[in-house]
């Protein structure tokens, strides 16, 4: 982290892609999250074993060449379960960040563009409220009313992601509503959605990307939990939290059940934060100052 | 000061407000008739209207919303379907679980994020400062729950050391009770700690960069009690805002780990409340809950005034 913002403050403007590789954080993370949304796709069109197919007579093995993460108490090849998962998790906590992108953004920016009205007060209280909701909690009450499943799931964790990118979007863009360049937008004639379309939306999409890959992170984090208690995707669709649960009781016998999905959640989670943390030393050189 | 309090409170009434008809709109939605569920499927339609009758579930739903809210104001919150005692009496119980739970895995989170911070920010860049930093990296990415099989893997299964759930109640001994909450502690804090520790650390970075840090050192006091005296307590604004959502955090998220040990909490209480449509458990506990979070936020407000003089002449 730190080396790489030195480095950054002296690349000459415009050569992001250089800036980027030469964060050290970013391409670590970068790799991560790469391998995993690889495996995800690939999921698609290849698993080595159907992910469902029961094999008791090879119940519980290790790690093996055949089984290459071993098998779960019903025989199933656990590495075939985790790629499957993947996508799970993947897409769970992708579609939830967008969720939560495509009300909150639109939001903030509404707010910003009325600042000091009585809307921009009753959009900017109402996140607060839901801010104030413990989210996990508000979750399990939610996919347990309507029902435990992955779209549920989706639902439950992007609702709290709306908020965090309402009040992103409106601080980002209260700064710029100041700024010349906005005053002759105005003058030209624009109206305020076209302007927050046009000219704010473009320059707070930096600020925007960093905060999805943390989103990203703490949705996948989330659905995890979820699926943990059972109120994520249901069987036969494997998920990385599903599989923890079964896990539990096998521990002792079964080490690898409770380690290799644990392990894929916190590898997916530490790239995509790494991930973050370069892009924010990348597109604001300035934070470098408090990171050093 | 009288201001900045006034409109606390206004927010924190709001707040309490909304999220008693939200969480009261979710249940009311909630499929399945818990008149029906004492009574099994085979109940006569006049046996069920008149249960329901007694539950008081005929009742328009304005009618049975603000019977519940005064009924919390006064203490009553109601009588589970399920258990036949009154709904009180079971949050009492359980809460001698879940409110020491937090409070102990705030206490690790504390002991183990201060110093941590602190070391990091005072050696920046140091080989200390970037092990810190990824070990607390690495915490932030772990799952609770997972950390917390592991634990019991090694420190249940393996070696013995500790039970692999279950609690044998406080009236066994302080000791024993706490030796049952150690490890669903570490679990709930390792990963809150990890977050303290960096925000900690960025905090107090924040402030070392400032101007009255330098004149401190420009007169003569050392790095250490410049840490002490100035950086550390302005550094404690940000630092008591993640702490208060952290607390709020441990009560609510305590609920999964509750789950992972078998402790009988407010947690395992919600989810064999909504596994047995016990509605009038699940909403009054949830609403508890919520409430404590609401305000253990409103304490942070006001924490403010104490760490900010600035706050005070408002």
């Amino acid at each position: 982290m730190a080396d790489a913002g030195i480095v950054t403050t002296t690349l000459p403007r415009g050569t992001l892609l250089g800036a980027a590789l030469r964060s050290p954080s970013f391409v670590a993370g970068a790799i991560i999250t790469a391998i995993f949304i690889g495996v995800a796709l690939l999921s698609f069109v290849w698993t080595p074993y159907n992910y469902a197919a029961q094999d008791i007579p090879h119940k519980l093995r290790g790690l093996t060449a055949e089984h290459w993460f071993g098998t779960d108490q019903y025989g199933r090849d656990v590495f075939s379960q985790i790629i499957v998962g993947a996508r799970t998790s993947i897409a769970v906590a992708l579609i939830a960040v967008g969720v939560g992108i495509g009300i909150g953004t639109p939001l903030g920016l509404w707010a910003a563009a009325k600042r000091g009205t009585w809307l921009d007060e009753l959009i900017m209280r109402g996140n607060d409220l839901v801010f104030a909701f413990p989210a996990l909690l508000i979750a399990i009450l939610i996919t347990s009313v309507a029902g435990p499943s992955a779209t549920n799931a989706v639902i439950a964790i992007g609702i709290f992601n709306i908020p965090v990118f309402a009040r992103l979007s409106r601080a980002a863009a209260l700064s710029l509503w100041t700024r010349d360049f906005i005053l002759a937008a105005r003058v030209a004639g624009k109206g305020a959605a076209r302007i927050s379309v046009e000219h704010i939306l473009p320059n707070i999409l930096n600020t925007l990307v960093v905060q999805v890959t943390i989103q990203f992170s703490l949705g996948i984090l989330a659905e995890a939990a979820l699926a943990y208690v059972g109120l994520g995707a249901q069987p036969p669709t494997p998920s990385w939290g599903k599989m923890l649960a079964d896990s539990q009781t096998l521990v002792g016998l079964a080490p690898h059940l409770a380690l290799i999905p644990g392990l894929c959640i916190v590898f997916t989670v530490l790239g995509l934060n790494l991930v973050g943390d370069g892009l924010r030393d990348i597109f604001d050189p300035r934070l470098q100052r408090t990171r050093r | 000061m009288s201001n900045y309090l006034a409109g606390r409170v206004v927010s924190l009434i709001a707040s309490l407000f909304v999220a008693s008809i939200v969480i009261f709109i979710i249940l009311e939605i909630l499929p399945g008739d818990p008149a029906q569920f004492i009574l099994g499927m085979n109940a006569q339609p006049d046996t069920l209207a008149a249960l329901r009758a007694q539950l008081g579930l005929d009742a328009p739903a304005v009618v049975r919303y603000f019977g519940w809210i005064f009924g919390m104001l006064h203490g009553d919150f109601g009588i589970s379907y399920t258990y036949r005692v009154p709904v009180s009496e079971l949050i009492a119980q359980r809460i001698g679980v879940s409110v020491p739970l937090a409070i102990y895995a705030l206490t690790l989170t504390l002991i183990i994020a201060f110093p941590a911070g602190l070391i990091a920010a005072a050696r920046r860049n140091s080989a200390t400062d970037f092990s810190i930093m990824g070990v607390t990296q690495l915490g932030v990415a772990v799952p609770n729950f997972w950390f917390a099989i592991i634990l019991v893997w090694v420190f249940a299964v393996t070696l013995h050391w500790f039970s692999a759930g279950g609690f044998p109640g406080w009236d066994k001994g302080f000791w024993l009770g706490i030796r049952g909450l150690t490890l669903p502690a570490i679990a709930l804090a390792l990963p809150q700690a990890s977050i303290l520790a960096r925000v900690m650390r960025s905090a107090l970075l924040d402030t070392l960069d400032e101007d009255y840090i330098r004149t401190a050192r420009a007169h003569g006091l050392s790095r250490g009690a410049t840490l002490w005296r100035h950086a550390v307590r302005n550094a404690l604004i940000p630092v008591l805002t993640i702490i208060g959502l952290q607390f709020a955090f441990l009560l609510a998220g305590g609920i999964i780990i509750e789950n992972v040990f078998t402790l009988p909490g407010l947690g395992r209480l919600i989810f064999q409340g909504i596994t047995q449509r016990d509605l009038i458990v699940v909403k009054s506990v949830v609403m508890l809950l919520v409430f404590a979070v609401i305000f253990v936020n409103f304490l942070v407000d006001l924490g403010y005034l104490a760490i900010d003089p600035r706050l005070r002449r408002r």
